[in-house]
């Protein structure tokens, strides 16, 4: 990001990004310590429970990773604006309420590639549509329908879809102009 | 961009996500491990307007994948808790997440990830009555 004196700005932010992973990490590690102590089987369950887990997110990971390879590598910011940008339309929408669907893993794992993709051009909003219908999920579709029923599955999907535009809009309103975080990927100069 | 840089920039990514991401993964474990699933149900009192509040919220503090809350949600609406409640529950899970707030907000931005998590949680408690009215007015669950 350039500042009015032609300096790339945003190397301070970054670090503190990066001090932010860390010092997060060092916190719930700090947190697993306090547990450790006050019960330590409590503290094996649940990292059994984390190495559990991470093994079926792995896999995700790796392929959010690839993608981001890939789009960084053949898809150009005017092409992310064209698509999902502020003049993408009806269309933008629509591709960020089927990518949200398909989109596999935990909500987390995508983070990264939408700031990544706002950094190209995307609108806000279709960063929050994406994100909130991360809440339907195909290969659960039969698992809801038989706890709930056929009816109710498909009137809840239809409302959370179009909540997502709702939460979409909403989120592009409170952004206002605050300044987004530095990007995560700018080398230090 | 060439094979070069997009794997530069890739790889910066992953070294400052990969530790956010672990440690979201740790929260959510402890969590999983501390509450054992029965326990989502004491909290609701059959309370018209707190159950459905009461799940919006403990569906946003709650965390792991989605079939958790719908094998919840389906218990909880056989003990006799409202559709509503069960429904402002499982969208809360999925759309609200308390526990990666502090990560979101700095990859994504501190007013789009409270706005976006605030919104989650209102409109679960909204899509939840819009839910059971309308299946008030088609006549039931299938």
């Amino acid at each position: 990001m350039k500042q009015e004196d032609g300096t790339e700005k945003g190397n301070g932010e970054k670090e503190n990004n990066s001090r932010f992973s860390i010092i997060f990490l060092g916190i719930v590690a700090g947190i697993y310590c306090i547990v450790a102590i006050m019960d330590a089987s409590v503290a094996t369950r649940a990292l059994e429970t984390f190495f559990g887990i991470l093994r079926q997110i792995i896999p995700v990971m790796v392929l959010v990773f690839v993608l981001m390879f890939l789009v960084n590598l053949f898809i150009k910011p005017k092409a992310i604006a064209k698509h999902l940008g502020s003049e993408s339309g009806m269309a933008g929408w629509v591709i960020a309420i089927i990518a949200g669907i398909i989109a596999t893993g935990p909500v987390y794992v995508w983070y990264s590639m939408l700031a990544d993709f706002r950094e190209k051009g995307m609108r806000t909003a279709l960063a929050g549509v994406f994100l909130y219908m991360r809440s339907v999920k195909l290969p659960f579709i039969p698992v809801i329908i038989y706890y709930f029923g056929g009816l109710y599955t498909a009137v809840l999907t239809a409302y959370l879809i179009v909540f997502s535009v709702l939460v979409g809009l909403v989120c592009e309103a409170a952004e206002g102009d605050e300044e987004r975080p530095a990007p995560i990927d700018k080398p230090s100069q | 961009m060439d094979i070069r840089a997009s794997a530069e920039k890739t790889y910066r990514s992953m070294l400052q996500v990969i530790p956010q991401v672990l440690g979201i993964l740790l929260l959510v474990s402890l969590l999983l491990t501390v509450i054992p699933p029965e326990w989502y149900g004491m909290a609701f009192t059959g309370h018209l307007v707190a159950d459905p509040v009461a799940g919006a919220a403990i569906g946003s503090i709650a965390a792991g994948n989605p079939v958790t809350s719908y094998v919840i949600g389906g218990e909880l609406l056989n003990t006799g808790i409202s559709i509503t409640a069960v429904t402002a529950f499982i969208v809360a899970w999925v759309t609200v997440g308390v526990i990666q707030l502090p990560v979101e907000m700095n990859i994504l931005g501190k007013r789009f990830a409270i706005a976006r998590n605030l919104c989650g949680f209102v409109f679960a408690i909204l899509i939840a009555m819009l839910t059971e009215g309308t299946l008030s007015l088609l006549g039931g669950m299938l």
